[in-house]
């Protein structure tokens, strides 16, 4: 797996949203701006549903699982990335957490129909390159790059 | 791009310029523009909804009168399915047809017999394993073109199916050819509920030109209709068509035709595009079918109908009941691609890019951000544009300019 770094190189455009830990009824809006914004600069149909997807499922994670965070995104020339970073709580075990149908999701959140435990590993499937690293207590970091 | 031809217009005379529509409108489409709204032609996708909140009655759909039908020499009525929604009860469906044939048609094609025999292809369909889930209805041409514009990644999940109008249309001309009428001396006239249908007809998606010839509004036939209709005498029995498909006038019928369980049917433009956003995402790779309509509870919702549409949502769900639900369907076309299916690919219409190339995009991307930084942001619509955001576009685009706002200046 490749380790996390912000690549500032070439970046042609920036876009920075914040999310806040436990806000199901905005949940959702920070990729929907996101996909806004990708389909008006002419971004292939399917490369954009992948972002979407990617940049979805960072934010509703960030929402269920962290103390809160941010969405970069960075379009370049040649691909886009996307930078997830949270102020914790740290995913104990992030190989497990890459597991399909692992979850550790409060019951209130299965109950909104969150949590199947897909969200990892959905993101990695739509990226080119995903790295993810995490520590207890500091946060978690990842950084999706969808190519065109 | 290829420009289409659209139903939906405007009549100047009528438009005070008040923002009503603006804002319904779910592609952005309208610009007022001096006083007057406008259509960005690319951006309508012919929903009508502008058409149904307008308080000044200044947005018409282009549709023919009855007076086409002396164009030819034998005319052949298509009424949609949601005509069987628009007369009270008392009145026989069967009667109601025969009375089309008193205004001047020559014959008239029970369109939901269409419908139940396209409910047949389509649920064998379902089964075939290369297909992408779930499978999009194309029923609401407004949904069609709506994924053009908006969602070309589904452009794969739409089952490339004729409307029951068209199938019932296909059928009709071959035999009237057979029988030795010219192709020209044949009118085949539908009877719609939305200006959608219309542009259906007139530009269609999935095949070159559509056998019906014209259009005319289910309201003209109506109140035509309603003048006579006590007097009308049923000599001929027109309708046949079981309860399932006339269910199709209502949002979930053609599903419950299908006999499938695992669908979810989407009436309202505004429902749909939150459905399809889920899709798009992968939420929804599961299901087997979505049906989706712009009006609310499907074509007894359109526009163009005379009832309101619970009331014949209602009369549509009693019919049908009335008709039969699990009666076997005779088919008497043949299920063949040939009869049922579209034979062009659905091209993809991605009318929201700034610009086919992407670093010029990404400029005008980065001067759009900088003026949404200097507009109120409060949407009033007072500059003619739906919100603060599209503004920055249109200015950016060369359409308007900053002055246009009405709050800055003060």
């Amino acid at each position: 797996m490749q380790s996390y770094y912000k690549d500032e190189n070439n970046v042609a455009m920036k876009l920075h949203f914040d999310v806040i830990k436990d806000d199901f009824s905005r949940a959702g809006e920070a990729s929907s701006k996101i996909k806004n914004t990708l389909r008006q600069l002419a971004i292939d149909a399917n490369l954009l549903r992948r972002i979407a997807i990617a940049t979805y499922e960072a934010e509703i994670n960030l929402v269920i699982h962290s103390f809160g965070g941010t969405i970069e995104v960075y379009i370049k020339p040649d691909c886009v990335e996307i930078y997830v970073e949270d102020c914790g709580p740290g995913i104990e075990n992030v190989e497990r957490a890459m597991t399909k149908g692992f979850s550790t999701a409060t019951s209130i959140a299965r109950e909104m129909g969150f949590g199947a435990g897909m969200g990892l590993p959905n993101m990695e499937k739509v990226s080119d390159e995903f790295a993810i690293e995490s520590q207890l207590d500091i946060g978690t970091q990842i950084k999706m790059v969808v190519k065109y | 791009m290829k420009n289409y031809w659209h139903s939906v217009v405007l009549e100047k005379d009528y438009c005070n310029g008040c923002t009503h529509c603006l804002d319904r409108c779910p592609t952005q489409a309208i610009r007022i523009v001096d006083g007057k709204a406008k259509i960005i032609e690319a951006r309508c996708i012919d929903c009508g909804e502008c058409l149904r909140v307008c308080p000044y009655h200044a947005k018409g759909a282009l549709v023919s009168n009855l007076e086409i039908i002396k164009n030819y020499k034998y005319t052949v009525a298509l009424p949609a399915i949601s005509f069987y929604g628009q007369f009270p009860l008392e009145y026989d469906m069967n009667t109601i047809y025969n009375g089309l044939l008193q205004l001047g048609f020559d014959e008239v094609y029970d369109t939901a017999h269409a419908a139940e025999l396209l409910s047949v292809y389509e649920n064998a369909m379902l089964d075939k394993e290369h297909i992408h889930k779930p499978l999009i209805s194309t029923y609401c041409p407004v949904i069609t073109r709506l994924i053009q514009i908006k969602y070309p990644a589904l452009i794969d999940h739409i089952i490339k199916l004729e409307s029951p109008m068209e199938i019932g249309a296909r059928h009709v001309r071959k035999r009237l050819i057979a029988e030795g009428y010219k192709n020209e001396e044949i009118g085949i006239i539908y009877i719609t509920p939305c200006p959608a249908k219309i542009t259906s007809i007139k530009d269609p998606i999935g095949i070159s030109k559509s056998n019906i010839d014209e259009a005319v509004s289910t309201e003209e036939i109506y109140y035509k209709l309603m003048k006579f209709i006590d007097k009308i005498v049923p000599e001929h029995q027109i309708q046949k068509s079981t309860g399932k498909g006339i269910g199709w006038a209502r949002v979930g019928g053609q599903s419950y035709a299908m006999d499938i369980e695992d669908y979810i049917a989407v009436d309202g433009i505004e429902e749909v595009i939150k459905v399809l956003e889920s899709m798009e995402l992968g939420k929804l790779n599961s299901l087997d079918f979505f049906e989706g309509y712009a009006c609310v509870n499907g074509c007894v919702g359109g526009p163009l109908n005379v009832e309101n549409t619970f009331i014949g949502k209602n009369r549509i769900r009693k019919l049908a009941k009335q008709y039969g639900m699990d009666l076997p369907v005779k088919v008497d076309i043949k299920l063949t691609p040939d009869n049922m299916e579209w034979n062009l690919p659905i091209e993809p219409m991605p009318v929201f890019k700034l610009d086919k190339d992407f670093k010029r995009a990404l400029e005008k991307m980065a001067k759009i951000e900088e003026y949404t930084q200097m507009l109120p942001g409060i949407n009033c619509g007072a500059c003619g544009a739906p919100n603060c955001r599209i503004l920055a576009e249109d200015i950016v685009n060369g359409f308007a300019k900053i002055e246009d706002c009405k709050l800055r200046s003060k």
